[in-house]
């Protein structure tokens, strides 16, 4: 326990230095401000504020209730959950449209990042919160269009419950109930920001659609809610996040993402986020597939003090596919806690998990996997590999599957390794000129590799470029 | 000496136990030097202190690339300053291809930021594939990992070939390698000598010398060189065998 009080100091005093360079200071130029701390009040203000319809806003003091009546699961998962102070927290911040801070503001090392990382001017400036509105409105607009033609419903949530009601709310919280979890109740109850997606039957869209534009045109959702109905025979890929650190303010996360994909249809849901390490990021993600239906995680957690995500598929209907690529880096002083869960509701249903988690340092990480094939099913099959790569000594890794599988006419194969980066393998790669950094990011670059290959080209390209960097900050 | 690899007076260890005993040696660059002895004489922890493995505490002397010192160096300082080890067991490194090995080897040579020439680094490359016999498909195979010892040996030189280094250390690169290989390896050697580049070749049997033909052979023993001469020393040594070395120079 020590420990974690002196995590605990080293956080807060880290933040109190950010703060006096102006990099965490609260202006008083927002235009919305629910204040601190969680009640009912905060909850009202939220509603009324997205001028939401009542049965929305009932739903979120519903969920308000469950959290409060919901322990904090300290029973399996780490303590260091009570370091969270939800009184303390602000649950609906609105900059409006001014900038926070000037450029000459934002710490160096930032700056060197986001050159390391190539992004361009003007996404730098947003991302560093000096200008409260990055110049994609353009690209956004165009692509709406596009997807206006289609039929498509590309929005936030606020539009979504209250333009869309009769396509959203038969979905809307189904697939994760408030009562889920006590996060995914948190959320249900202050959620802004995220976005409600839906495809039309048969429709293919050829084009990944990007958080990226639509939330970069408002402001990054501390507790986002998305929701993605593909209807039958539809096709989408979405991404979310982007690799470029987030520098928050805000130090707990908590977004709840649900997923439905209809008779025949496919959904690809790609996420790569980078959380500064101050960060709870607490996630409830989770997709159902009807028959011939396919759902498709792509995970990569780098950063946070500790990420908590188990994307999961609920196989429902026969010949239903299911798979989760999850890629996680546990930097010094961070745990990733992640995983994944197939529930097999229907015959013939198959899943595949490929899990690949990176301790270096002091990093913990640790895999949960679900995999649950019920008696009464056949034809069912499911794959898991889940494999640990250890930076050195003082890494640590551990993986508790639970898989119940019944019935015997279904399979299931699952495979763990651990393995560690060698000083004899260091030796050998820096003997031909690589520098240590180098040397470790080559290293964890190969380990991840073939899962890598799976992801969109762009966030292969920057996953790579992220590594390096964390590779190289992570030696003497 | 600026042209050379100057070893002078060097004593190193493993942990308490003294392996290198007032070891010195110059190969001056366009020579070919081996160095011969019985297994466990010192040959490899030579080679491995050269590079700067940091198992190995250098107690005194000094080892110069072209005047620069080199002990206590980082071992990626060390390649950078120009010297390459072919390793007698070199390690696998999954997931990471032989293309992008070696050319993250050539990047990090390369200023930072400076533009790499891909297309002119795979003509090159495919070259040196052909020259020793290296199917095309080795590019996207993993480091080492599933090799056979003679095709580990192959990627050492293809490696040697592509870092144009200005001394290259072969430790035991003929150890594992059947008769073919170890010919193949032998030209890509050859086919580097010249005014550039030094040589030391460490081995335990006279074969490769056969192929790599010596400007100096040096017998190793207990820590230190007893016994130096030119090509003809090796023969002599085959002949006699290392018991001539322990009776008749060992004490030298």
């Amino acid at each position: 326990m020590a420990d974690f009080n002196q995590d605990e100091r080293a956080q807060r005093e880290a933040i109190d230095v950010d703060r006096s360079k102006g990099d965490f200071k609260y202006e008083e130029n927002y235009a919305y401000d629910a204040g601190v701390g969680l009640n009912p009040g905060v909850v009202d203000y939220i509603s009324k504020v997205k001028g939401e319809p009542e049965w929305v806003r009932e739903f979120r003091h519903r969920s308000l209730g469950v959290f409060e009546s919901m322990p904090m699961p300290t029973h399996w998962a780490t303590n260091d959950l009570d370091n969270i102070h939800f009184q303390e927290i602000r649950y609906y911040l609105a900059k409006g449209q001014k900038a926070s801070r000037t450029w000459e503001e934002v710490p160096d090392d930032v700056k060197r990042t986001f050159e390391r990382l190539g992004i361009p001017e003007a996404e730098r400036k947003f991302l560093a919160g000096v200008e409260a509105q990055f110049d994609s409105e353009a690209s956004y607009s165009r692509m709406k269009e596009e997807l206006e033609k289609q039929g498509v419903i590309f929005c936030g949530p606020t539009e979504g419950l209250r333009d869309h009601a009769e396509i959203f709310r038969r979905w809307f919280g189904k697939v994760i109930p408030a009562g889920d979890n006590k996060f995914a109740a948190l959320n249900s109850a202050v959620f802004s920001g995220g976005s409600f997606i839906y495809v039309p039957k048969g429709v293919k869209v050829a084009q990944p659609l990007q958080a990226y534009f639509r939330i970069n045109a408002q402001n990054f959702g501390q507790f986002e809610r998305t929701l993605i109905i593909a209807d039958e025979g539809s096709e989408v890929t979405y991404m979310e996040g982007c690799t470029a650190p987030k520098f928050e303010t805000a130090t707990l996360h908590s977004a709840v993402v649900e997923l439905v994909a209809l008779k025949g249809a496919k959904i690809q849901y790609v996420t790569v986020q980078n959380w500064s390490s101050n960060v709870f990021n607490l996630v409830t993600k989770r997709g159902v597939a009807e028959e011939d239906a396919e759902v498709r995680w792509i995970d990569c957690n780098i950063g946070s003090r500790l990420t908590m995500k188990y994307p999961g598929v609920v196989l429902r209907g026969k010949r239903a596919r299911g798979e989760v690529l999850s890629i996680a880096l546990a930097n010094v002083g961070q745990h990733q806690d992640t995983g994944a869960k197939m529930i097999h509701a229907a015959d013939d249903t198959t899943s595949n998990i490929i899990a690949k988690s990176i301790s270096v340092g002091e990093g913990r990480s640790t895999y949960r996997g679900l995999v649950h094939i019920p008696r009464t099913l056949r034809n069912c099959r499911n794959n898991t590999e889940c494999d640990a790569l250890l930076i050195n000594e003082r890494s640590r890794t551990d993986t508790y599957p639970a898989i119940s599988v019944r019935g015997r006419k279904n399979s299931v194969q699952h495979e763990a390794s651990v393995s560690k980066v060698s000083a004899e393998q260091i030796f050998y790669m820096m003997q031909r000129g690589l520098t240590e950094g180098e040397a470790m990011s080559l290293a964890v670059n190969g380990f991840v590799n073939d899962l890598v290959k799976e992801f969109p080209m762009e966030y292969s390209v920057e996953l790579k470029r992220l590594i390096e960097l964390q590779m190289e900050g992570s030696v003497g | 000496m600026p042209d050379s690899l100057v070893i002078r007076n060097l004593h190193a260890s493993v942990g308490e136990r003294p392996i290198l005993k007032n070891f010195s040696l110059t190969v001056p660059k366009g020579e070919v030097h081996a160095i011969m002895g019985p297994n466990g004489t010192g040959k490899s922890t030579l080679a491995k202190v050269l590079a700067g493995h940091p198992d190995y505490v250098v107690q005194s002397g000094d080892a110069l690339v072209d005047g620069q010192p080199i002990l206590g160096l980082e071992p990626d300082v060390v390649a950078r300053a120009g010297l390459f080890l072919a390793f007698q067991y070199p390690s696998e490194i999954p997931g990471v291809t032989i293309a992008n090995f070696i050319r993250a080897a050539l990047v990090a040579r390369q200023a930072k930021g400076a533009p790499f020439d891909a297309k002119a680094y795979y003509a090159e490359l495919y070259a040196k594939m052909d020259a020793l016999k290296m199917d095309r498909k080795f590019t996207s195979r993993f480091v080492n990992e599933g090799f056979s010892g003679g095709e580990k040996k192959r990627c050492e030189i293809l490696q040697l070939m592509m870092l144009k280094p200005r001394y290259a250390v072969l430790d035991e690169t003929d150890s594992g390698l059947d008769i073919d290989a170890l010919r193949i390896v032998s030209e890509g050697v050859n086919a580097m000598r010249g005014p550039d580049t030094g040589f030391l070749v460490i081995t335990h049997y006279q074969r490769l010398l056969d192929h790599i033909v010596p400007d100096r052979v040096h017998i190793m023993w207990d820590g230190q060189i007893v016994h130096s001469g030119g090509k003809e020393l090796a023969l002599e040594l085959e002949e006699k065998g290392y018991d001539w070395v322990k009776k008749e120079l060992a004490h030298a």
